[in-house]
């Protein structure tokens, strides 16, 4: 392996190890567990993609956080060296060839500490980087993967990132909200905007999951969750045995939490009957739901997962959902959208939302790089939850800011609550005006009158 | 036996030996093990994983434009280095009765001139391609031992093919013998190192296919 220079190892210190500085055997059982924590899921995919790299650096060139800092330790490949180092040295078809020639040198517990904050805090697993791979290499993935190691070596960065994980991991939900206090919180909201609001229902054919997040931040939007369901008029349920579907483990690399979050949601729909899952949140929880969960489970999951876009979007085109076009007056700059990159690049649904906004009549002035090529807000990948992380995730809010800019728009539509919050926080640390609007609850404002069903 | 014989006759076997055991072992080693039967229903405009497979194999060979204001020379690079590489082994005369004599087909060969043109753009590139990776940060960083072995071992075979190709001082047999040992190493080292991308990106670029092209999210 190159050694890194000086100039260009980690700004961070190495992050405070567990349990107390330990020894050369502690050290040796936590790289242990950090290996098989990497290769815990290993099949011929990862393994191809552990082959494959070229070193052609061009992966850095579509990474936010390489292009706005310049500094090479942030091209995405760079970020699994050691774990690349171990497997090939350890795992790889040639790993006892190499081993015998001294050609890979050896992983240490210091060199994992020292990448905490390159497999973290500079990665949203946005899977940018895997659009410009000439060897198809989905980067992110192993960065997930990676985080697997990490998580397993006791190397998650504890604030807030290890802290939520770990109270999702012990009782299901990141702030630890028991279920009780959940179904008093939904209550509240729909008094308080006085909907009908649907919890615990034995039977619903449309069961959306809610963030955390947003029953703490932006209870609006799921006020709006209940009014456009209404408005809708399906058999819905919130649940709250299966209800919060941040999956912050997902982001730490607790496999366990992971688990325990996907479960209960997949229980709480299918006991419910339910056809429908929405997922609220744009980020990981999505793809895990979308994609994973069927895997976590063991078996096809007895209803689909939609993303509030895509759900709303179906539901227009069936008819169910009727809007009233937004009046915009003559002199607006229009909005723009910024496109959550696992719903867009990682499960090609760009086109949902555009249905949305096409509806609402929305003036939409694209960013320069959209839909799949949409750059990531920056928050990503549990990226908002790491409290030293700030100054590089708004190094990486730059571009976002600057496209915003050049779009002319004086608000930004999201559909994720996490790019929410990053932009919310972004423009605020930046000075700017530009507004933030979630599509979910323009579309609650611009609903038909039809209410009397709710 | 001359140093030349030997070059022809059981180094050339024992390379191509080593190159096609080496690389069926990388292979194996990766493919044999477990796959896992995806359970998630495939996305709204899913191709399925086998046509994305093969779409991205394909696909991937372009660059995007997304990206191009960035990756131009690496780009630039990359293409005339891999076309000039391939001109000149399907396309150089002596290459081409190799072929013929090796497995019975063969095809018309290429002009000379085009041949030393291509062979010329391909050295220059191969040059470029390794003062790039000693001075861009990037690739500084990334680069190995590996990287620079790989980029020598396909820079002396074109350096010396040239010189064959080409009426000089040097005796021509001697010439010849380096030019075929020359080849024979980078057969041997091929299957361990980066120059097993020849392979090895397309499957990469297939276990991505598959994966978007089941969700419906290839770009
Ligand atoms: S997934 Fe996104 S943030 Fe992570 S390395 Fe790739 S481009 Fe960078
Ligand atoms: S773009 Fe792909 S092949 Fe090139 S260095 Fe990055 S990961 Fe490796």
């Amino acid at each position: 392996m190159t050694a890194v220079p000086p100039s260009m190892s980690p700004a961070s210190k190495p992050a405070p190890r567990r349990i107390a500085e330990s020894r050369s055997q502690e050290d040796r059982v936590r790289l242990d567990a950090a290996m098989r924590g990497f290769v815990s899921d290993f099949g011929p995919e990862a393994a191809t993609w552990m082959e494959a790299c070229l070193h052609c650096g061009q992966c850095a060139e579509a990474c936010q956080f390489y292009v706005e800092t310049g500094d090479p330790k942030y091209t995405p490949i760079w970020k699994i060296e050691p774990f690349k180092q171990a497997y090939s040295r350890e795992m790889g078809p040639f790993a006892p060839l190499f081993r015998l020639l001294g050609l890979t040198p050896k992983v240490s517990l210091g060199e994992l500490e020292r990448w905490q904050d390159l497999l973290y805090d500079s990665c949203n697993m946005c899977g940018r980087c895997s659009l410009v791979c000439p060897a198809g290499i989905d980067i992110a993935d192993l960065v997930e993967k990676a985080r697997h190691g990490m998580f397993e070596a006791g190397l998650v960065p504890p604030d807030y990132l290890g802290a939520l994980a770990g109270k999702e991991r012990e009782t299901g939900s990141p702030f630890g909200i028991p279920k009780d206090a959940m179904r008093q919180s939904l209550l509240e909201i729909g008094e308080k905007h006085g909907l009908a609001m649907h919890v615990d229902e034995p039977h619903a054919d449309v069961v959306p999951a809610v963030s955390s997040i947003d029953l703490k931040m932006y209870p609006d939007s799921i006020a709006a969750t209940a009014r456009v369901l209404n408005h809708i008029g399906v058999s819905w349920s919130f649940r709250t045995d299966g209800f919060d579907a941040d999956n912050v483990s997902l982001t730490a690399g607790d496999r366990v939490g992971q688990k325990r979050v996907t479960q209960a949601i997949v229980e709480a729909a299918t006991r419910c009957g339910a056809k429908v899952l929405i997922m609220p949140e744009c980020g990981h929880s999505y793809t895990e739901m979308r994609w994973e969960a069927a895997n976590t489970v063991g078996h096809a999951l007895p209803f689909r997962v939609l993303h509030m876009s895509e759900y709303l979007a179906e539901c227009l085109e069936a008819g169910s959902l009727r809007l009233r076009a937004v009046e915009t007056p003559a002199d607006s700059p229009g909005v723009t959208f910024h496109d959550p990159c696992q719903v867009s690049r990682r499960s090609g649904r760009s086109d949902a939302p555009r249905a949305v906004m096409a509806a609402l009549g929305l003036d939409l002035h694209e960013l320069a790089d959209h839909g799949p090529d949409s750059w990531c807000c920056g928050g990503g990948g549990g990226v908002a939850l790491i409290n030293r992380a700030k100054p590089l995730r708004n190094h990486a809010f730059a571009i976002k800011d600057r496209q915003v800019a050049d779009s002319g728009a004086d608000t930004v539509y999201v559909s994720c609550t996490g790019c929410r919050q990053t932009f919310e926080h972004g423009f605020k640390d930046l000075g700017r005006v530009t507004k933030v609007g979630s599509l979910l609850d323009l579309v609650a404002e611009q609903l038909e009158e039809r209410e009397a069903k709710a | 036996m001359t140093l030349l014989d030997f070059a022809r006759g059981p180094a050339l076997y024992g390379s191509t030996l080593i190159l096609v055991c080496g690389l069926v072992w990388r292979l194996t080693g990766v493919f044999l093990l477990p796959a896992r039967r995806d359970r998630a229903a495939p996305g709204k405009g899913s191709y399925g994983a086998l046509w994305g497979a093969l779409r991205m194999m394909i696909a991937r060979s372009l660059p995007r434009r997304t990206f191009l204001g960035r990756t131009l020379a690496t780009v630039l690079l990359g293409y005339a280095m891999h076309l000039g590489l391939g001109i000149v082994l399907l396309g150089g005369a002596p290459h081409v009765l190799l072929i013929e004599q090796a497995t019975g087909i063969g095809w018309p060969t290429l002009p000379k001139g085009v041949v030393a043109l291509a062979s010329g753009i391909t050295l220059v590139a191969l040059l470029l391609a390794l003062v790039r990776r000693c001075t861009h940060p990037v690739l500084r960083l990334l680069s190995n031992g590996d990287d620079y072995l790989s980029l020598v071992l396909t820079l002396i075979p074109v350096a010396t093919g040239m010189l064959l190709a080409e009426e000089t001082a040097l005796p021509y047999d001697t010439l010849l013998t380096w030019h075929i040992l020359s080849v024979e190493a980078l057969m041997i080292w091929l299957p361990f190192g980066k120059l097993s991308h020849a392979v090895f990106v397309f499957a990469g670029r297939a276990m991505l296919g598959a994966k978007l092209g089941r969700r419906g999210a290839l770009s």
